[in-house]
């Protein structure tokens, strides 16, 4: 019989179950009812990549909820990809803490604002710190963008604004990003990458 | 990495330094206990602490930190004067018979070319003799004395064995037994592999580091091999994602290079960097940079880049200077900047110099910071009492805090360490309203088209014209993003050979950047990850884990860059008619019509033998450089130079010239560097294997294993000092004053260092004054502002401290 790591677990949790309670002798059907599936067989798995240091071990997140559009799906376990070529299955300390990382406290939930002088946030929506975001952008780079150096030659560059983007996004994200920031003029423009 | 975490399994020597693979990088150190396991591998560790990577090694050498040029140059000496080299690699691949120009000199710690006022050289003279056919001039016997090998004996003759116990602290004795095991590795059929990480990237000599390492790989014939090369263990999951994609001050996707202000004509920005070859024969494949940056240009401007506006190369900005962060910062202190944003990173951390960044933060008008967490850099403006002590009232900062998801709640591709793009899932919603990166970058541009639109202002081509036909403009998604970046064709697609042929349709998607056009008939976003979503789909998510040959290169495992290749430069793993130095070994091989193997060749697929075209095919001379030419700022050969906070207050080699000459030093930078007199103590910094960055002290897990600030020193210095274990110290250096526990170790040793006693004193960096760990000190408050020469990587691995019981 081909049985695939999931089908096993479903088997080891009925299975399991029911052999150890034949052995304590209650009967059986009545028992089976009490007994509690493996959390991880009845969970849904993704595939995933560690987003801490560049060994990149293989994830296998386990999840509640059957990602249906309208059920929200929690992640409440996360452990190697047994099947990935380089971490086969094994997370170091930083790894095995993942799921951590994803329901910590300091998780940010809603745009913020701090204004000048002030000592605390103030939530915002997310048109309002849209609209905010540019119109600093907009007011700063009509101000200082330099279309022309001293010599006469076309330089289209707006050195007031920087950007440090994420080495931790992904290529897409990172992508978009630098042809964003670079078509705004943009130089003072860098990455983890020196750090 | 030139090679891949599962082919370190291949090597017969691994050498750990300036990383801790073992702590930082657990799961793929595992790959060093197979070699030693199944292929009898040597591990070598050399590090100034007996890390945990030392426990596990065959043989642990201690080394002063930021002295690994002597170290490595010392094995240069080694192998050359006792010609334990590759001969027949060495004269083949790599530049050692080229004639170097007569005006290039070595004197007292000074390449020739020295501009002492501005810090920089004048590199004319760092160049090949050239013949009158346009090609260099080579002496194959090796004999001239202008040739590099020559030039290189002499240069390196300096670090003999006692040279660099005096100047590295090593007993003399363990360091030529290091150099005996790297030896052994110079015959065709046994390989080393340097794992190294940010312990050589973080110095004022950074790059020549690394450049030192490669060229003791060249001098063995381990470059191309199998369970060879020089092997970063990058830092971060995607950094190497990120640089390849060019997120940097003077970079374009895929290692192309922005304009600099004096390069106004097209034609000359693409001649320059389409490099013609320096002898005959060779693929010098930089020669196609037009087909790479005009399809970046289409991808980005579509329609409006035509070949009458030159693909709007005005549209580029063009670079006075390199913006990188040392300088960036050095601009916001002095009030230049106005606005900043910080996505995903963490400056006031991860910077050098904390009270300079705060002070430079506090001059912003705006900071914008996009985070899936709550980072110090977004609360720079908060009272953490002893840990963060500002007012609040004083700092007039406007700041914007919007949150991100983290990695498990979208889709897309991260690049690991060796070059493997692989695809990643969804598993959750976000927590409240936060949204991915992508999203937040759509909504700030929408946002600011929208307002040039209705306002005007100063050129806003570039922003109208962007193009943007993502089916959800506020969303567009990873998968619309990754066929972007691999490219399709614009035009129907003809074979050159056959132009009757229709080889990919217009609207397809590239198969890989061997089909790229200059003449504006295709787009690519970065041309190295071309093949990675072609026709056949999402090569990215790629599982099929097999592996024929046995050397661990799965080829159907996600896609590396460039065109599939796992080990780079595999052409040198076979000799001159084509066939492997090591049966075992065969990563290609050539069958006779063309190159084949257990890996995409590393070559013109059907470039015979015969025809000498060098393995290193992105250099004009098809070799690899024992002189490195004018690429690097400090020299064409590596020198010892100290940090620039060095406990002996000299150098040995040449005392009128301490540090490194080319470094850039910003004038109030200088003023608080400290002297060994007053901090005579080594410190440097670094990461523990239960924490990642300043990440993890928000996790719990991590939090619990690690929950408080620590330094590690030496028994012997804890009994100079009446420090024990579990006492509270104070550290400070020339910027700052911290206070954590104190950590006695038998791991920390003194050196013996031109003639002095050297403590070296250890300093994790996981703490903060957020998080949910304990709080302690951000790190950075103790070093140093100043940089490598060539990259501008901040010095955090060898500066000065005192430090008294608290
Ligand atoms: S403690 Fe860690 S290494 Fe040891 S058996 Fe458990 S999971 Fe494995
Ligand atoms: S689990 Fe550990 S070794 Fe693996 S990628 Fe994450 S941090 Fe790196």
């Amino acid at each position: 019989m081909n049985v695939t790591r999931r089908r096993f677990l479903k088997i080891c949790a009925t299975g399991l179950g029911s052999s150890s309670v034949v052995a304590l002798g209650f009967p059986v059907t009545k028992a089976q009812a009490e007994v509690r599936a493996f959390k991880l067989a009845r969970s849904s798995e993704t595939r995933n990549t560690c987003p801490y240091c560049s060994v990149s071990c293989g994830l296998i997140m386990h999840s509640l909820g059957d990602r249906a559009k309208n059920a929200e799906s929690s992640i409440f376990h996360i452990e190697g990809d047994p099947d990935h070529p380089v971490n086969r299955g094994t997370l170091c300390p930083k790894g095995a803490g993942l799921v951590d990382f994803i329901h910590s406290p300091n998780r940010l939930k809603y745009p913020e604002y701090r204004a000048a002088g002030s000592d605390r946030w103030q939530r915002i929506s997310w048109d309002e710190a849209f609209a905010r975001v540019a119109r600093w952008m907009k007011d700063d780079r009509d101000r200082n963008f330099l279309a022309k150096n001293a010599a006469g030659a076309t330089v289209n560059r707006w050195l007031t604004t920087g950007f440090l983007a994420a080495s931790a996004s992904s290529n897409e994200a990172g992508y978009l990003t630098h042809k964003v920031i670079r078509n705004l003029g943009v130089l003072a423009f860098d990455n983890q990458a020196r750090v | 990495m030139t090679n891949h975490w599962v082919d370190i399994k291949n090597a017969n020597v691994i050498i750990v330094m300036g990383g801790n693979a073992a702590e930082a990088h657990p799961c793929g150190f595992k790959w060093v206990t197979e070699a030693k396991a199944h292929n009898q591998a040597t591990l070598v560790v050399i590090d100034p602490r007996f890390t945990r990577s030392a426990s596990v090694a065959d043989l642990y050498a201690p080394v002063r930190t930021g002295t690994d040029i002597a170290f490595l140059g010392g094995v240069i000496n080694y192998l050359l004067s006792k010609d334990r080299i590759q001969h027949e690699y060495v004269k083949s691949y790599t530049n050692a018979s080229f004639l170097v120009a007569e005006g290039f000199t070595f004197e007292d710690g000074l390449f020739s070319g020295y501009d002492a006022g501005g810090r920089k050289y004048d590199r004319s003279t760092w160049a090949y003799q050239m013949g009158p056919d346009g090609y260099a001039l080579v002496d194959e016997t090796l004999q001239h004395p202008r040739c590099v090998f020559q030039l290189m004996k002499q240069h390196f003759s300096r670090y003999t064995p006692e040279a660099v116990s005096n100047i590295c602290g090593t007993p003399r004795e363990t360091f030529l037994k290091v150099c005996e095991i790297i030896a052994t590795t110079s015959v065709p059929d046994r390989t080393l592999t340097f794992l190294y990480a940010l312990g050589w990237t973080q110095h004022s000599t950074g790059s020549q580091i690394i450049r030192t390492a490669a060229m003791v790989q060249l001098l063995l014939g381990n470059i191309g091999m199998a369970g060879g090369g020089v092997n970063a263990l990058r830092g971060h999951s995607n950094i190497q994602g990120l640089t390849d994609l060019g997120l940097l001050s003077d970079l374009l996707p895929g290692y192309l290079t922005l304009p600099r202000e004096q390069e106004t004509d097209f034609k000359a920005y693409l001649d320059k960097r389409s490099i013609k070859p320096l002898r005959p024969g060779q693929m010098s494949y930089w020669q196609n940079y037009p087909k790479f940056h005009v399809s970046l240009m289409k991808s980005w401007y579509g329609a409006a880049a035509t070949k009458e506006n030159n693909f709007c190369f005005d549209w580029l900005p063009k670079l006075d200077k390199v913006y990188d962060i040392l300088q960036v910062f050095e601009l916001m202190a002095q009030g230049q900047l106005n606005g900043y944003f910080c996505q995903g990173f963490n400056p006031l951390a991860a910077v050098p110099n904390k009270a300079k960044l705060v002070k430079a933060l506090s001059k912003l008008k705006y900071l914008v910071v996009i985070d899936p967490l709550a980072t110090e850099t977004s609360c720079f403006w908060e009272n953490h009492g002893e840990y963060h002590d500002v007012d609040s009232a004083k700092i007039s900062t406007e700041v914007l805090r919007l949150p991100s998801t983290c990695f498990a709640e979208e889709n897309g591709s991260l690049t690991n360490s060796g070059r493997w793009l692989q695809w990643h899932y969804q598993g959750a919603r976000p927590p409240g309203e936060a949204k991915a990166d992508t999203e937040i970058m759509a909504g700030i541009f929408l946002k600011i088209r929208e307002l040039y639109r209705k306002e005007g202002g100063p050129f806003p081509d570039a922003i109208a014209n962007l193009t943007w036909n993502y089916q959800i403009p506020a969303a567009p998604s990873p998968e619309e993003l990754a066929m972007e970046y691999n490219g399709k064709a614009l035009e129907d697609l003809t074979d050159p050979k056959d132009p009757t042929k229709v080889i990919l349709k217009k609207g397809q998607q590239l198969d890989g950047f061997g089909q790229l056009k200059d003449d504006g008939s295709t787009a690519c976003g970065c041309w190295i990850y071309s093949g990675a979503w072609t026709e056949k789909g999402n090569l990215m998510a790629r599982r099929d884990n097999s592996d024929p040959s046995g050397l661990g290169n799965t080829l159907n495992w996600g896609f590396a860059w460039p065109a599939n290749r796992r080990v780079l430069y595999n052409r040198a793993s076979c000799d001159t008619t084509g066939k492997p130095w090591d049966p075992k070994r065969k990563l290609v091989y050539w069958d006779g019509a063309k190159w084949a193997g257990a890996d995409v060749p590393d070559l013109k697929p059907d470039a015979a033998p015969a025809d000498g075209m060098g393995p290193f095919i992105m250099q004009a001379e098809g070799v690899g450089r024992l002189f490195a030419l004018d690429k690097m700022a400090e020299g064409p050969f590596p020198e010892h130079y100290e940090p620039f906070e060095t406990p002996i207050d000299t150098n040995p080699l040449h005392p009128k010239v301490i540090s490194n000459p080319a470094a850039r030093v910003f004038r109030g930078d200088a003023d608080e560097f400290g002297k060994g007199q007053q901090y005579p103590y080594a410190a440097t910094t670094y990461r523990l294997t239960e924490h990642f960055h300043y990440w993890t002290k928000h996790t719990r897990l991590s939090s619990i294993m690690q929950p408080e600030q620590f330094v590690e020193i030496g028994e012997e210095l804890a009994r100079e000092k009446g420090i024990r274990g579990g006492d509270k110290v104070r550290v400070w250096s020339h910027r700052g004053s911290i206070k954590a526990v104190a950590v006695v170790t038998k791991r920390i040793r003194p050196l013996k260092v031109n003639g002095k006693t050297v403590h070296h004193v250890g300093i994790p960096i996981h703490w903060g004054f957020k998080g949910v760990a304990r709080k302690g000190y951000l790190a950075n408050v103790l070093t140093p502002f100043v940089g490598d020469a060539n990259t501008q990587t901040p010095e955090f691995k060898s500066f000065l401290v005192n430090l008294e019981k608290a």
